[in-house]
């Protein structure tokens, strides 16, 4: 294959490289060869999604409903395109109706045959045939050249870039990447030692706070600076990750605020949302996608399960200044049966809505319920909400649904009494009668 | 006589659940039974005839501090009903009849005491049958009035016993013929 093999999530949207974009997004697209170029070996892409971002073209391949198969994807680093050569307008074909539209890329290959991202030794024609009528390939084309001439790769993605790491010798080094262009920092006395790590420490709040500054002075700016800002929040995070785990004796106070300040910035950035913009018809879907890829690693914290208003809270504070309705996220949620994504929606009897992992079951937490009703203090006094929330370390009001959930199956009774509501052991379904019960007493 | 021994409650009678009305539906059909089940056979066993629904000892338990609805004492009772061991006296449904033994079976003990007591031909009042001395010590002490006026009233359908109205309610006379 030509083409380089890209990563997908689990949901099957593309994992961005730090710093990447996605731009736009366009659907039922084939990427072929020109005829003459063809090697024996090529199979074209066919009617697959493509993604534009600010390094790449990736094609994404159709997934079919209730397949569990992960869709394959393939990119086109844009450092391999040499030119662009958008369809022709107005020409003899486009008088009888509507035809596909071409685009073909120029890119370079090593001698080899595999993609050559510079010092190529000749060039092919890719191309991408957008089947779609509807959808807006003039905007595509337009925007990938923009993009082209942005040369986004070119510029060193924030997090790497700024010296935030502890050691100052264990600085990644470029030269492996694409572009090959960063020079490695030279060492110098100047650098060295406390009155170094001091100085660097100087530097790099400085430079936090211009970028603090920056990003708060306008709000365009701070549009503009967004990306800046989410790096700033993971290197932030990764700060107090490592700190905690060195120092470890702060107060219990310090503790829960840094604990706190962590969760606040793991929530943060979504560096590349999903749009109507940059997805159009794909944009439900895409969206879907990208929510499931967000929603798995805070499922995961918040033991399998989370109400749908949180996960909107939280999608829409990570997605910054792109804010979507709640219509769109059900919509999103909805659709996730059908992308095949790795989480599910789920109504609760009450009716309240909650995101939960796919594997994820009732019975793990049944069992600890009814495992809870058994312990003395479960026996005679009950469990409330808050007990099992306690005990499940779920939020209360979700703890209430499962242990409704529980009592709708037939292991929980209730007692509705002075103290609020409070769950028991259902001896009800137990016993068959009065004399069963004396006799069972007896025993 | 000895004053009865008390009632033994059953274990799950101080299980706070048990006087909640329960929501899901198989579990409250089992409380269901589990009351109606109850409700009889404490009356069977101090011999109680009629219950108030506003009180009545069973519905409330002090020890743990629990009662039960107005809404679940009704549909306990009202199961009863439904199944012919009680009967609402009134429309308010304040008080309710309950038939621990059913009518049949009361007119089958009457025709047995009459027997045993040789009153076969001879005419009783339906206040001696429940109060005189034949009476001690049988379950038809104290029965209620409308049990037993009913119950001979359903021997009289069979033709094996006939009443006469006396001068008030407590006179009304009756005749066996078996």
């Amino acid at each position: 294959m030509l083409l380089l093999e890209a990563q997908l999530s689990e949901s099957g949207r593309p994992i961005l490289q730090p710093g990447e974009i996605e731009c736009q997004l366009i659907d039922s697209t084939d990427i072929d060869l020109e005829q003459e170029t063809k090697p024996p070996y090529w199979n074209p892409l066919l009617g697959g999604i493509v993604s534009l971002t600010t390094h790449r073209i990736i094609w994404i391949e159709r997934t079919r409903k209730k397949e569990p198969v992960q869709s394959r994807a393939f990119a086109i680093p844009h450092p391999a395109v040499h030119a662009l050569e958008p369809p022709k307008k107005g020409g003899l074909k486009s008088l009888f109706g509507k035809q596909a539209v071409k685009l073909r890329i120029v890119v370079g290959i090593r001698k080899d045959g595999a993609l050559a991202t510079r010092d190529a030794a000749s060039a092919v024609r890719v191309v991408m045939v957008f089947r779609n009528l509807d959808s807006n390939s003039d905007a595509f084309v337009t925007r990938f050249q923009e993009v082209l001439e942005a040369k986004a790769w070119t510029v060193i993605p924030p997090t790497s870039a700024l010296p935030g790491r502890a050691h100052p010798g264990s600085e990644p080094s470029f030269s492996g990447r694409q572009d090959g262009s960063q020079p490695s920092r030279a060492f110098t006395t100047a650098h060295a030692g406390v009155s170094g790590i001091l100085k660097r420490e100087e530097a790099q709040a400085k430079q936090a706070d211009e970028t603090l500054q920056e990003a708060f002075g306008d709000l365009n700016a701070l549009m503009s600076k967004a990306k800046d800002m989410v790096a700033l929040a993971e290197r932030i995070r990764m700060r107090l990750a490592g700190s905690s785990g060195g120092t470890g004796g702060g107060t219990d106070e310090g503790e829960g605020s840094r604990q706190e300040m962590q969760d606040l910035l793991l929530s943060v950035g979504i560096a590349s949302p999903v749009t109507r913009e940059n997805a159009g018809a794909l944009y439900h879907q895409q969206l879907s996608r990208q929510l499931s890829d967000f929603v798995g690693p805070l499922l995961v914290k918040s033991n399998g399960m989370m109400a749908l208003v949180d996960v909107y809270c939280f999608f829409n504070r990570a997605r910054g200044t792109e804010l979507i309705s709640p219509d769109d996220l059900l919509q999103a949620c909805r659709l996730w049966e059908r992308v095949n994504a790795p989480v599910r929606l789920r109504r609760f009897e009450s009716g309240v809505l909650i995101v939960q992992a796919r594997g994820h079951s009732d019975e793990a937490i049944f069992a600890q319920l009814a495992q809870l009703v058994k312990t003395p203090d479960g026996t005679h006094f009950g469990i409330s909400a808050s007990d099992a929330a306690r005990a499940l370390g779920l939020p209360p009001a979700l703890a209430k649904e499962e242990l409704l959930a529980a009592e709708y199956r037939g292991l929980l009774c209730r007692d509705d009494g002075a103290d609020g509501l409070r769950f028991y052991h259902n001896f009800f379904l137990e016993l068959d009668s009065l004399q069963e019960a004396a006799a069972g007493q007896q025993q | 006589m000895a004053p009865k021994p008390a009632f033994e409650l059953p274990y799950f009678y101080n299980y706070r659940p048990y006087f909640t009305l329960q929501p899901v539906r198989d579990t409250r059909e089992k409380q269901i039974q589990l009351w109606k089940e109850l409700i009889l056979s404490f009356c069977k066993h101090y011999g109680m005839y009629i219950v108030d629904v506003d009180d009545f000892p069973l519905f409330a338990n002090k020890s743990i501090e629990r009662k039960l609805t107005n809404e679940a004492r009704e549909l306990f009772l009202n199961a009863l009903v439904m199944e012919g061991r009680a009967e609402w006296l009134g429309k308010d449904h304040r008080k309710c009849l309950l038939l621990w033994r059913r009518i049949e079976d009361w007119a089958d003990l009457i025709i047995s005491w009459v027997q045993e007591n040789a009153l076969e031909n001879g005419v009783v009042t339906l206040d001696e049958m429940r109060t005189g001395d034949e009476a001690r010590g049988t379950d038809l002490e104290n029965l209620e009035m409308i049990i037993l006026e009913r119950a001979v009233r359903l021997l009289e359908a069979r033709g094996k016993a006939q009443m006469f109205k006396g001068s008030s309610a407590d006179d009304t006379g009756v005749k066996f013929f078996i």
